[in-house]
């Protein structure tokens, strides 16, 4: 059943979700609210890379940073407008949910205005097509540059949390907003970094997405958003490592349900096998039991 | 809130009232609006220079998601009245409609166009499943629908008012079938469906049976679902039992992904798609990984027969880019129209009915076009494969 080829797309497709969590973890973990307009954002960075390679003619990894530092953006008028104004007010999490599911209902509109219906492609030589052959598996180059970025940016953002002051002060607000404020931390800034650096991410995620498959369409945030959240919560809410192999364990479990079973039993399964992770270890595979704050 | 409640008791009622108006109307309407005809008729017939005056409606999908296929019928439905008006035996005055690719609105749209414009005849709506909801009133008021792009089975069992010109996917994909498996003497293909979405599962249900039937091996049936976007585990699947063919039953989105994913898993036998792929996107989209896509079309647009050759040349002239298989069908659907309405000699309904009836071997973009007993399309289907870019007759 080419075995390696499998594998290799699970580990692929595993990668993919998990760069979708990671920045989706990120907010959960830090800031405890949940940004529903995570895919939003995902869709919008897809949308800034098509732009900047297809009708500007960048370099496609300038097209990736490009969508980043643009999500990044969102991410500062996210935090703005839908999760600010809620702070230290009652049932702010569940408000929160509610103002998030509104922002991406915009985003998505806008894309949709902009673009239409319509599934768009980048310029052919946009991405190289060669692949590596190893062991009979055929392995894209594009699709080890997924794996490869996805790894990093976990490595990348693992060391910003645990060894840089800024990562001191997110995990001071993480743990006590009120008491990090009164040791003098501007907790309203750190907020804004924590969005900023998720929705880049998320960008990163929908503009590697849109190059690996060639496709940007308005409703493409729908193929990862669901899948994104089991893969957090599976993880560990807040956990990036959690988030990372998350990722992994949910695209191998689909591809491996595709290739064993049958592809009629791919949700089943890979879903099944969540909940079972989940009834063996209810905080996730990462995750603290017991609740912070509060 | 509040006024979306409001707003929807108001259009419950509306409709209702529209509703029995509609039962009651065409015995005492349908004079009105062929009285002034009749006698224009017979003066048409008997040599004269008038012609036949007809009121006809055009329900289309002209926004939200089947605007893509509404906005090229809408071309070509003007363009056919256009010509038929130029031709002087009969004159169409075209009203249409947007149904918003919904049901609902789609019922408003027929309601307005049976009891207020009080038109002839009626031709759409775009998608099967709203014919399914409006079809049953026009039958109801005795009015004759002409579907232009329903392909789905049952449309036409809804009653004798209705009609279609465009062929159903059980009439073209046996065709592609066999036409394909001689041409590539196959023996044994995979097969892939969306499971998900009543027409790519229905288009599995025909291409099965059709392989069944031509004693076509299936090696490996794998299944996705609207919106995936990854279809390596299944390609890879799929293509490890060795098929000579792909059979593909997919909406445009997720078949292009597939035939760009299939090509870079290294597949290089043909892809065999079923009416999903019959979109230029799928072309521009695909680029190199479409060649060799096998479709069957129910327009044949490398045809050279007169009536097609004219209509490509001044719909590109018209509209600046070549017609599509949904504008070919809109533009048949205008003429057999007028050619009932030309037969039955007034815009009467009834009259309308029974002559559409009668059309047989008509010349039109389509091929030569008759209806079968049972008011569904008669016309040559075509099996076309993608080379250069460009869709040609696979022969």
């Amino acid at each position: 059943m080419d075995l390696p080829q499998q594998l290799f797309n699970g580990i692929f497709l595993g990668s993919i979700y998990a760069l979708f969590a990671l920045g989706y973890t990120l907010v959960f973990g830090v800031l405890d609210v949940l940004n529903l307009a995570h895919a939003a954002v995902f869709t919008v960075g897809a949308c800034m890379a098509l732009v900047l390679v297809a009708r500007l003619g960048l370099p496609a990894w300038l097209g990736v940073v490009g969508a980043s530092l643009g999500a990044g953006l969102l991410g500062l008028l996210l935090d703005r407008v839908a999760f600010a104004p809620l702070r230290g007010r009652p049932e702010e999490r569940f408000a929160g949910l509610i103002s998030s599911l509104a922002m991406a209902s915009l985003f998505i509109a806008f894309v949709q205005g902009l673009f239409g219906p319509n599934a768009y492609v980048f310029p052919p030589d946009a991405v190289t097509i060669d692949a590596l052959r190893i062991a009979g598996a055929r392995l894209p180059i594009v699709q080890l540059v997924v794996i490869g970025v996805s790894l990093a940016l976990m490595a990348g953002l693992g060391w910003l949390v645990q060894r840089t002051r800024f990562g001191r002060s997110l995990r001071a607000v993480a743990e006590n907003p009120r008491a990090a404020a009164l040791l003098g931390i501007d907790v309203a800034r750190v907020n804004a970094e924590t969005f900023f650096i998720s929705s880049a991410l998320g960008g990163v995620a929908g503009a590697l997405f849109a190059l690996a498959f060639d496709s940007v369409s308005f409703d493409m945030g729908t193929s990862v958003e669901l899948k994104g959240l089991a893969v957090i919560i599976v993880g560990g809410m807040g956990s990036l490592l959690g988030a990372f192999v998350g990722g992994l364990v949910l695209g191998l479990a689909e591809v491996l349900a595709i290739a064993g079973i049958g592809s009629t039993w791919r949700d089943a399964v890979a879903f099944g096998l969540l909940f079972l992770i989940l009834i063996v270890r209810p905080a996730g595979l990462f995750g603290r039991t017991g609740t912070r704050r509060d | 809130m509040r006024t979306i409640q409001i707003a929807a008791a108001l259009s419950a009622v509306l409709s209702l009232a529209a509703c029995t108006g509609g039962a009651g109307s065409p015995s005492a309407s349908a004079p009105s609006a062929s009285a002034p005809s009749a006698t224009a008729s017979a003066s048409s017939s008997s040599g004269g220079g008038a012609a036949v005056e007809a009121k006809i409606g055009a329900v289309l999908s002209l926004t939200k998601a089947a605007a893509v296929y509404g906005k090229t019928q809408q071309n070509g439905l003007e363009l056919a009245v256009k010509d038929v008006n130029a031709k002087g035996a009969v004159k169409i005055d075209l009203q249409i409609e947007d149904d918003a690719s919904d049901p609902a609105t789609g019922i408003t749209a027929f309601q307005k166009l049976i009891n207020q414009d009080q038109v002839a005849a009626i031709i759409g709506p775009t998608l099967s499943n709203t014919a399914t909801s409006t079809d049953p009133i026009a039958q109801k008021a005795g009015v004759p629908v002409l579907g232009i792009s329903n392909t789905a089975s049952g449309i036409t069992d809804i009653g004798d008012f209705i009609f279609r010109d465009s062929l159903t996917e059980a009439q073209v994909i046996p065709q592609t079938i066999s036409t394909a498996k001689a041409k590539y003497s196959l023996t044994k293909v995979a097969v892939l469906y969306g499971q998900d979405d009543a027409f790519t599962k229905s288009g599995y249900d025909v291409f099965s049976q059709a392989l069944k039937d031509g004693g076509v091996t299936v090696t490996d049936t794998e299944t996705f679902s609207k919106g995936d976007k990854n279809f390596n585990a299944q390609l890879t699947k799929a293509i490890g039992t060795a098929p000579d063919a792909l059979v593909v039953s997919a909406l445009a989105d997720e078949g292009t992904l597939i035939l760009q994913q299939a090509r870079q898993a290294g597949f290089t036998g043909p892809i065999i798609g079923g009416n999903g792929f019959n979109s230029p996107a799928v072309i521009t989209n695909g680029g190199q990984a479409a060649e060799g896509l096998v479709v069957g079309a129910a327009w044949n647009q490398a045809s050279d027969i007169p009536a097609n050759k004219t209509f490509i040349s001044e719909y590109t002239a018209a509209y600046g880019s070549p017609p599509d298989q949904f504008a070919a069908q809109a533009y048949a659907g205008v003429e057999i129209l007028a050619a009932a309405i030309e037969a039955a000699g007034s815009a009467d309904r009834t009259a309308i009915r029974d002559a559409l009836g009668t059309v047989k071997d008509l010349d039109t973009p389509l091929g030569s076009f008759s209806f079968t007993s049972s008011r569904d399309a008669q016309a040559p289907a075509a099996v076309q494969v993608v080379q250069n870019g460009t869709f040609a007759v696979l022969k």
